[in-house]
């Protein structure tokens, strides 16, 4: 894409995040039998020409299955995978390529938020050294009476109030609601412009999800942009500005949530929406089941990577590999990636 | 209304602690279950669904002690521990446990898998139980002839349905499922979610589902009941729980819930469930209640029925008192 054609946000400036035809790969293990016989290694397109833009203030929820490579996507951003083609931009600034010094200077900007709040804390740190960490490897904060400052306004923002009644407690002391504060707080302390939050409440019970998630709300209302992988329709429908649906390693459709949720173009996305399981007994979902399951992407179909398990396919997407674009009637800014959408 | 085919009457269970003391897991759980029911047991982590099935099986582990009766077709079937309980399980009630779909053998064939029950339990052997798992498989929609597959060999989906071939190889009567879609995608927990609901319909399988989850309760079962803190808060008709609800947990809890199409603002609910090594005293969901008022801190309340129809442990169903506070 041209520097002119590249997309602005409304004062002029280039957006967050800017994700142009991302591909990342892995090396499927052959087996000891495989490399015996000089079995090549299989490369896995985990994602495969991925598209998107995350905004300031904006929620951007990533959703698909398993194998989706919804996952892998974030990851890339972070450069926890290294991607194999395509351009990820932040604030405008090529990041793709950068490493070292560059590459702390960006995670100062890009916190990851993880799923397993169990897992990301560390059990010998107390509330304040996990939360002080981050400063300190990245020199900020000044003197300690500034650092216990910052670390405090951290806990505050991540609505642990009052801040003295968590700081000096280890994580089993906590709830898992108030692990995953904490985690956020520590996320927070660098001041971040861009969260990836990975399955954020999937580990919570149900009824502290709520009040995680509306803590992102809250950090998206401030400004954040925030990139949410999630698996959960319904949380996205609720929290999302706009919904990315992946299958296969690719976005087969992305629009703004209530768009994607009320008029979905694209088959699949049709189908994931019809087996979400409803609160009210009376509305008895009626479900689309698709045959099959996803597709190993070690044998990705021809043509539409949806064509054997669509309902709708004709023989012209056995040949035809869809790009997204904007519907016959959509809203502004609803893509589909199907020829009959 | 028929004996029900499984009765439980004030269960309960403690566990010993390793630094001394008990856990009051279960705190005097009844209910009865109906031939044929799709019923759910739904609450937090902790809140006792799991150890409520167990015991129903017999399966807690020795640091466990029970009390209370099962009754299954009028049987007492824990009266004298393993030895009365152990004749009906998997013949009569079958579990499907928590990430069963990865408890197989990996070096086994599946089909042999399934037909050790059978021949345990000397209901088949051979050539006959090789049919019966050919017939189980098709049952739950996994070709006869995968039988000879090795676990590897099956998506987690069809583990999943293998899982259940297997918990229903000595034709139990009573089929208890605890999360059996919790880590599966959304497409094919649907697909199991069928499944489940063809098995009770068609062939008169009781049906007993545990999880967090309550759209997958208000989607698959008729009935269910609430659990809070090791006991029952709410039990009646999933559409009247959800349309009605008589204690604010039920509630708070579809409240919490995030609905697709719903565009409520969803909403926590604030502070954790109480430890159940110490004695509770007053409402246990007292603290965490938006509308406790005077007698919840100080007396507990009974699951009472209701004039919806079904039973709530919550004082604001009592008018005496509602009145006199």
């Amino acid at each position: 894409m041209s520097e002119e054609g590249r997309p602005r946000s409304d004062d002029g400036r280039p957006p967050l995040l800017e994700v142009e035809n991302l591909v990342a790969r892995f090396a499927v293990p052959r087996g000891v039998v495989g490399a015996f016989r000089g079995r090549p290694k299989l490369a896995v397109r985990a994602v495969d020409g991925v598209s998107f833009i995350v905004r300031e203030g904006e929620l951007l929820a990533l959703v698909g299955e398993s194998g989706s490579g919804k996952t892998t996507t974030a990851q890339s951003i972070l450069r926890l995978v290294k991607p194999e083609a395509g351009t990820i931009r932040f604030r405008g600034d090529d990041i793709t390529g950068i490493s070292g010094r560059e590459l702390r200077a960006l995670r100062r900007h890009v916190q990851l938020i993880f799923q397993d709040p169990y897992e990301s804390l560390d059990p010998r740190f107390r509330v304040r050294a996990t939360i002080e960490e981050p400063l300190l490897v990245h020199g900020e904060g000044g003197g300690k009476a500034d650092r216990d400052r910052l670390v405090r306004e951290a806990l505050e923002r991540a609505g642990l109030t009052p801040p003295e009644l968590f700081l000096e407690r280890y994580p089993h002391e906590l709830s898992g609601g108030q692990r995953q504060r904490v985690a956020i707080a520590a996320s927070l302390a660098l001041s971040p412009e861009l969260l990836v939050a990975d399955e954020p409440v999937s580990m919570l019970d149900v009824s502290v999800r709520a009040g995680i998630l509306s803590l992102l709300d809250e950090l998206r209302r401030s400004g954040l942009g925030i990139l949410m992988i999630t698996h959960d329709l319904s949380t996205a429908a609720h929290f999302a500005d706009r919904i990315a649906v992946m299958y296969l390693g690719r976005i087969v459709e992305e629009g703004p949530a209530r768009e994607v949720v009320h008029n979905p173009r694209h088959p699949y996305t049709k189908a994931l929406l019809s087996v979400v399981p409803q609160r009210d007994p009376r509305r008895q979902t009626q479900p689309e089941i698709l045959r099959g399951e996803t597709p190993n992407p070690v044998n990705i179909p021809p043509g539409c990577r949806f064509n054997p398990r669509c309902p709708i396919a004709i023989p012209e997407c056995r040949t035809t590999d869809p790009d997204l674009r904007v519907p016959a009637g959509a809203k502004r800014g609803h893509q589909a990636a199907c020829i009959r959408a | 209304m028929t004996e029900p085919v499984l009765a439980v009457e004030d269960l309960h269970v403690w566990f010993d602690l390793e630094q001394g003391g008990e856990l009051h897991a279960v705190q005097g759980v009844s209910l009865a279950l109906q031939t044929g029911e799709r019923f759910g047991f739904v609450g937090e982590s902790g809140c006792g669904k799991t150890t409520t099935i167990l015991a129903l099986m017999g399966l807690l582990p020795s640091s466990a002690s029970v009390a209370g009766r099962v009754l299954l077709e009028g049987e007492d079937i824990l009266a004298d521990g393993e030895e009365s309980v152990s004749p009906h399980r998997w013949t009569d009630i079958a579990m499907v446990f928590q990430g069963a779909m990865n408890a197989f053998n990996p070096v086994k064939r599946v089909g042999e898998q399934i037909a050790e029950p059978m021949k345990l339990h000397e209901i088949a052997e051979g050539r006959t139980a090789r049919r019966q798992v050919g017939e189980l498989l098709e049952r739950v929609g996994i070709p006869a002839a995968r039988a000879s597959s090795y676990p590897h060999e099956f998506s987690g989906g069809m583990r999943q349905r293998a899982a259940i071939a297997m918990a229903l190889a000595c034709k139990p009567k009573v089929l208890l499922a605890d999360e059996p879609t919790t880590a599966l995608d959304v497409m094919v927990q649907a697909q199991i979610l069928q499944l489940l609901i063809g098995l009770a319909d068609d062939f008169g399988l009781t049906l007993v589902l545990v999880t967090h989850d309550l759209p997958i309760v208000a989607q698959v079962c008729s009935r269910a009941a609430v659990m809070y803190a090791g006991e029952i808060v709410e039990i009646g008709a999933t559409d009247t729980l959800y349309h009605d609800p008589r204690h604010p947990y039920t509630r708070l809890l579809f409240a919490a819930t995030p609905d697709l199409y719903d565009e409520e603002p969803v909403l926590s609910i604030p502070g954790t469930p109480p430890r159940l090594d110490r004695e509770l005293v007053g409402c246990p969901f007292a603290p965490r209640c938006d509308r406790a008022f005077a007698p919840c801190d100080r007396v507990k309340p009974r699951l009472v029925a209701t004039d919806t129809g079904h039973s709530a442990a919550c004082h604001l169903n009592d008018p005496a008192l509602k009145a006199a506070s």
